[in-house]
């Protein structure tokens, strides 16, 4: 399969007047062409830094991108010139954000703003790109669409606002999708026909998507591949399948045990206990040996390194080890 | 639209009826009287100045006189200058002051956001504390240590702009420099604060997203929404500086109408009082009108006289 993105060993940090906040520290993944893959992991475990890093829309100061890469159509996206990143932002790679009701320019009208990027990017005469904005509202499901153009984002529903965003993300056919949170700020129903259009348009169009999010429902209706994210680094990778019935990586465990379900008659909310490591300072070894139940002595001192089980499911965590193993076998 | 325009009519005239009634009352409740200072003339002559003034009647008559007079729009005869009507003096001083103002206005509006701006995109860097220190500056030197301090610096020791008069483009560059460096300071320190919350919003960062220019998020996304509160002050800031500037117009030697405001409510001329009022109060009144209808203009979920549905 064609990777359109690779990260590799990418650590961001952001200066404070605590100290430096290693947000992540050493993420490394691919992104195949037309699929969706997943980050997931709880607040603060470095994801939305993470996508905001491959579009650099990390506020530098205080953040930077301190060593890592990040490879788009053989360029090192942490090395380009920010002219060029521009071209690139909304033209190859583009972002969607969480909160609808925020994310739009309350001042200017709807079409103006799909309009504004198409024509950063395009060579187009002002009437082809209303034709595309209009196409592009019709596409995610907007009725009427050209008379929509003309209004401004108060005019527009929490769920239509999220579906304008999505247009003006998707109108300049890019090749990557970078979602970050996009059910968050709206209600059920309404996530429901969100998921739906982003499958929908994946179909139409072949975007690639990585979706942000700490929502496993979601995540359960629309990855293809899912990679789990603590503490700044990926703890576990694989297909959707393999996360969902053989996590093998205690963090992931836990994260679905604290799913509450409605198959399971009495089924008991189990919750993580502990917190995340403090950043300032993470931990020499496994971020999540403190709040592990199955933790051993080099849990704490080394960081375990990556274990494939398949061709596409990697973990890094000791038990996995192939030493692990070995120990076992010599212990019975 | 109509209705609310009609109904913003009636409010503004009430609002000019109550500032004229309030004005005239506390006027005559000042002790004193426009002849007060003629000490040569005896008694006989001021009582018949009075009765030619109407002075002598009572205060609801007179100002039943003035309503009706003004309702033609005629402000009376100036007492002291009595070759003139008060329509006159504000024919003559107006269009002076409103130049002045204008220019002003300009420059101080200009010059205050883009210092804002450029403050605001330099957060806490060398450009933004300069610049604070630069507005505070303007903020605290009053307008005439400012317009001593330019003519000292550029018409005697670096004769290159007149001292003072009203005469061609480059007498009014020292003026319009003295008097917009307050407002310019306030407006930047304005701009600045709102411009960086605005900079802060999730928008800015979309906009970001969608591979815009530095300039263009600035100036199409953020100012628009930044102006807010610029422009709320600039509504007072526009009347009191159209209206002239009696500090700055006595020190230059403009003829404009800041000198008729001081002077005749020092000499109890009364009519040129009440004009000079009742005009400010228009201006002012109409300013605030305008700011309104910015508001609506820039910030499309502001609908004047519309209830949101």
């Amino acid at each position: 399969m064609k990777k359109v993105l690779q990260v590799n060993d990418l650590h961001v940090s952001f200066r404070t007047y605590g100290g430096e906040v290693k947000a992540v520290r050493g993420v490394t993944f691919d992104l195949n062409k037309g699929e969706t893959l997943a980050i997931v992991g709880e607040s603060g475990c470095g994801k939305s830094v993470t996508s905001q890093s491959i579009m650099r829309l990390i506020p530098n100061p205080p953040g930077r991108i301190v060593s890592g890469s990040i490879l788009f159509k053989d360029k090192d996206l942490t090395k380009v010139s920010e002219p060029e990143m521009r071209k690139i932002r909304g033209a190859d790679i583009s972002m969607i954000f969480q909160d609808p009701m925020t994310a739009l320019n309350p001042t200017i009208t709807v079409g103006e703003q799909i309009i504004e990027g198409i024509r950063q990017h395009k060579k187009v005469t002002a009437a082809e790109a209303k034709n595309a904005a209009v196409d592009m509202l019709d596409l995610v499901g907007i009725p009427s669409p050209e008379a929509r153009l003309k209004q401004y984002p108060h005019q527009f529903s929490g769920g239509m606002r999220q579906r304008i965003v999505i247009a003006m993300a998707l109108v300049c056919q890019p090749e990557v999708l970078i979602a970050d949170e996009p059910t968050t700020a709206l209600d059920v129903t309404i996530q429901a026909q969100i998921l739906e259009l982003f499958r929908d348009i994946q179909e139409k169009t072949g975007v690639s998507i990585i979706l942000i999010t700490h929502d496993l429902g979601v995540v359960a209706q629309v990855a293809d591949r899912i990679a789990v994210m603590y503490a700044g680094k990926i703890v576990e990778t694989g297909s959707r399948r393999e996360i969902f019935y053989n996590p093998q990586h205690p963090y992931t465990r836990g994260l679905l045990r604290s799913v509450p379900r409605l198959d399971i008659e009495g089924a008991d909310l189990v919750p993580i206990g502990g917190s995340p490591p403090d950043l300032f300072s993470p931990p020499a070894g496994c971020p999540f040996a403190a709040r592990c139940e199955y933790a051993m002595d080099v849990c704490d001192r080394v960081y375990p390194s990556e274990t494939r089980l398949s061709s596409n499911h990697q973990v890094d965590c000791w038990l996995q080890d192939e030493r692990a193993k070995k120990l076992m076998a010599a212990m019975n | 639209m109509n209705s609310y325009f009609v109904k913003r009519l009636i409010s503004m005239l009430i609002t000019l009826w109550l500032i004229i009634t309030l004005t005239f009352f506390l006027m005559h409740a000042i002790p004193g009287s426009p002849f007060t200072s003629d000490k040569n003339t005896n008694e006989a002559v001021q009582n018949n100045l009075k009765s030619f003034y109407h002075l002598d009647e009572p205060l609801y008559v007179q100002y039943g006189a003035y309503l009706k007079s003004l309702l033609t729009l005629d402000l009376g005869p100036s007492i002291k200058q009595s070759s003139f009507t008060v329509n006159d003096l504000i024919g003559r001083g107006i269009p002076v002051s409103f130049e002045l103002g204008f220019w002003t206005l300009l420059v101080a509006v200009v010059s205050g956001i883009l210092l804002g701006v450029a403050a605001a995109l330099r957060h806490n860097g060398i450009i933004d504390y300069l610049a604070m220190t630069f507005a505070v500056l303007g903020i605290s030197v009053p307008s005439f240590v400012m317009a001593t301090l330019l003519i000292q610096q550029f018409a005697v020791n670096w004769p290159i702009l007149p001292v003072a008069t009203w005469a061609s483009p480059k007498h009014m560059i020292l003026p319009i420099l003295a008097l917009a460096t307050g407002p310019m300071a306030i407006i930047a320190r304005l701009t600045r604060s709102s411009m960086i919350e605005v900079l802060a919003q999730d928008y800015i960062r979309t906009a970001r997203a969608k591979g815009l220019s530095p300039v263009k998020i600035v100036f199409k996304h953020a100012l628009r929404n930044a102006l807010m509160p610029v422009v709320t002050l600039l509504g007072a800031l526009a009347a009191s500086i159209l209206t002239g500037t009696f500090v700055i117009e006595k020190i230059f030697a403009i003829p404009g109408m800041g000198k008729y405001f001081v002077e005749s409510i020092n000499q109890r001329d009364y009519p040129v009082i009440m004009g000079t009022t009742v005009f400010y109060s228009v201006v002012l009144i109409i300013m605030l009108y305008l700011v309104d209808l910015a508001y609506g203009i820039i910030d499309p979920r502001i609908k004047l006289g519309k209830k949101e549905g």
